[in-house]
């Protein structure tokens, strides 16, 4: 295809098919324990560490892995303490990583553009340097979220469940927590801070509205997260839209149209059986 | 033989072994006591139903014992061995009060099932035969085998209770620790739960279960212990149903029991 004949867009595919078939396989875990929003937090904590590296003349992305992680060490402390001030220790955590982020970014010598670059993503800058991290580390979420799944999703599912089944519980939500903070870094890239949530969390939307099981909904939300990467890169490259937000945009698309078709389905297995068959149990009688 | 029954037959592991020990705990929250000076030993093949009205503490009790709640004061010893130092976690099967509020990510019956046998299998083998025989033959215990591949969610309160139930036979357990399995459980499943109890303890297993009332466990039940007010007032033989509980067309339909005050099992 011509518009992939220069090395740059290339890339660009690359990096976003990684990160397409890497953020979900990550974000399934986090939707299933509520956390959805998780990713946009220590994306903020992230930005801060982007600002700091502008500053120092120090690389961004590393600085911002730096900053990011240990923001998500210390979301997950306060949410394994269960203090009820535990959403507004993150409110705090959250603004105060955003502006800390403008702030510095602001003292240092980078521009405004350079600034966009990380909030929204620029893919297009990606040089051959950022595609071998974004692809090592990829690779290596993937395998981990693949490998742990029977761990971590009972922990996700049921984690006083876990502590008695001896899982190290402890361990794997740290795990998740800088996973977590990894993927943001490396995603922010490609669709910026501001967006990488959605790639994390709407192709897992997607996937769940049709299948049954959590496997099923891994797979199919990688799959989702893999084409909408992909489909994102070409249309951004045909239309010269950013890349970021076509990726984003094709993600929630593909949610409307699927989500549709799910209700329209449910809707004409209602109309073909007007009168469902009787409980096989009788109702339940509440005992306390 | 299973291995669970092979177990029990291990020199020193026999009846009378003591299974799980509590001596003298005390258990708050937020500085409020719940549980003061309890002391309770459950030994092998034993099937102790900790009973009590609501708030008693029957719950925190253990709960505490599986080390979810931590001692004010006392101690807690898992076959032999202090609960901190306890590892053993296979030989334990835990069965909350109900599923934790759906996450919206679908899960199969047998996923959720499959859970159990980490405690077998460990973090990073992948599941073999062995592991998907135990989840057949869990999900055929409590009658389930028909809908495994369901998402969770569809399913009744009942049948999710016996998920639950099936995710701690999978790891073929040498005690079962219950938390209310039948509050808010239709009369089929409550059947279900016993006969799937009732298998269990046949084959030598031990029993601590939680609840508010007997039903159709009461026949398997050798040992009541009555919580009252954070504290044990009885120890010994099922204590028959007083008043009105005791008339056979009581449905036993409470808003909530704080209403009666000595609760279902006064004395």
């Amino acid at each position: 295809m011509d518009l992939f004949q220069y090395d740059f867009m290339l890339r660009a595919l690359v990096g976003a098919l990684v990160i397409g078939l890497a953020a979900p396989a990550l974000g399934i875990y986090l939707v299933q324990r509520r956390l959805a929003l998780i990713g946009d937090g220590i994306g903020h904590v992230a930005l801060t560490g982007v600002g700091a590296g502008l500053l120092l003349n120090r690389s961004p992305v590393l600085v911002a892995v730096i900053a990011a992680t240990l923001g998500a060490i210390v979301i997950e402390l306060v949410r394994s303490r269960g203090r009820t001030s535990g959403d507004l220790a993150l409110a705090l955590l959250f603004y105060g990583g955003i502006a800390g982020g403008v702030m510095l970014v602001g003292l240092s010598d980078a521009s405004n553009a350079s600034l966009n670059a990380y909030l929204f993503g620029s893919l297009t800058t990606t040089s051959p340097a950022d595609l071998a991290t974004i692809g090592v580390l990829g690779v290596a979420i993937g395998v981990t979220m693949l490998v742990l799944r029977p761990a971590l999703f009972a922990v996700c599912h049921d984690e006083e469940y876990a502590r008695v089944s001896g899982l190290p519980v402890r361990a794997l939500n740290m795990l998740l927590a800088v996973t977590t903070a990894v993927t943001v870094t490396i995603a922010m890239r490609a669709v910026g801070v501001l967006l990488i949530s959605a790639l994390m969390v709407v192709p897992v939307a997607t996937a769940q509205q049709v299948t049954r099981g959590f496997r099923t909904t891994m797979a199919a939300a990688m799959m989702l997260g893999l084409l909408a990467a992909g489909g994102g890169v070409l249309v951004a490259a045909t239309a010269d839209t950013a890349p970021g937000a076509s990726v984003v945009l094709l993600a929630i698309a593909s949610f409307l149209v699927v989500a549709l078709a799910a209700a329209g389905r449910r809707a004409l297995r209602r109309h073909r059986t007007p009168h469902p068959a009787p409980a096989t149990e009788p109702p339940e009688v509440v005992l306390r | 033989m299973s291995e669970r029954q092979r177990a029990n037959h291990r020199p020193g592991a026999g009846m009378n072994a003591p299974v799980i020990e509590v001596a003298h705990a005390a258990v708050g929250y937020d500085g409020r006591p719940v549980l003061r000076d309890v002391s309770l030993t459950v030994t092998a093949g034993e099937v102790v139903a900790v009973l009590g009205a609501n708030g008693s503490g029957k719950s925190t009790l253990i709960r505490a014992a599986l080390g979810l709640v931590p001692l004010v004061a006392g101690s807690v010893t898992l076959f032999g061995t202090p609960q901190r130092r306890f590892r053993q976690w296979r030989r334990i099967g835990y069965v909350p009060q109900r599923l934790g509020a759906g996450s919206g990510v679908p899960a199969t019956v047998s996923e959720v099932v499959a859970s159990g046998r980490l405690a077998r299998r460990g973090v990073l083998r992948p599941p073999g035969r062995a592991d998907r025989e135990a989840v057949a033959a869990a999900l055929r215990a409590v009658g389930l085998a028909d809908r495994a591949g369901d998402p969770v969610a569809t399913l009744s309160g009942g049948q999710q209770q016996r998920t639950l139930i099936a995710r701690a036979l999978a790891g073929e357990p040498e005690l079962l620790v219950l938390d209310e399995p039948t509050a808010g459980v239709d009369a089929a499943s409550q059947e279900a739960f016993a006969g799937a109890l009732r298998g269990f303890a046949a084959g030598g297993g031990t029993v601590l279960l939680v609840a508010h009332e007997l039903g159709p466990l009461r026949p398997l039940i050798s040992r009541a212990v009555v919580v009252h007010q954070g504290g044990i007032a009885h120890d010994g033989a099922v204590p028959e149903p007083a008043g009105h509980h005791a008339e056979p067309d009581h449905d036993h339909v409470h808003p909530h029991c704080d209403e009666e005050p000595a609760g279902l099992w006064s004395m």
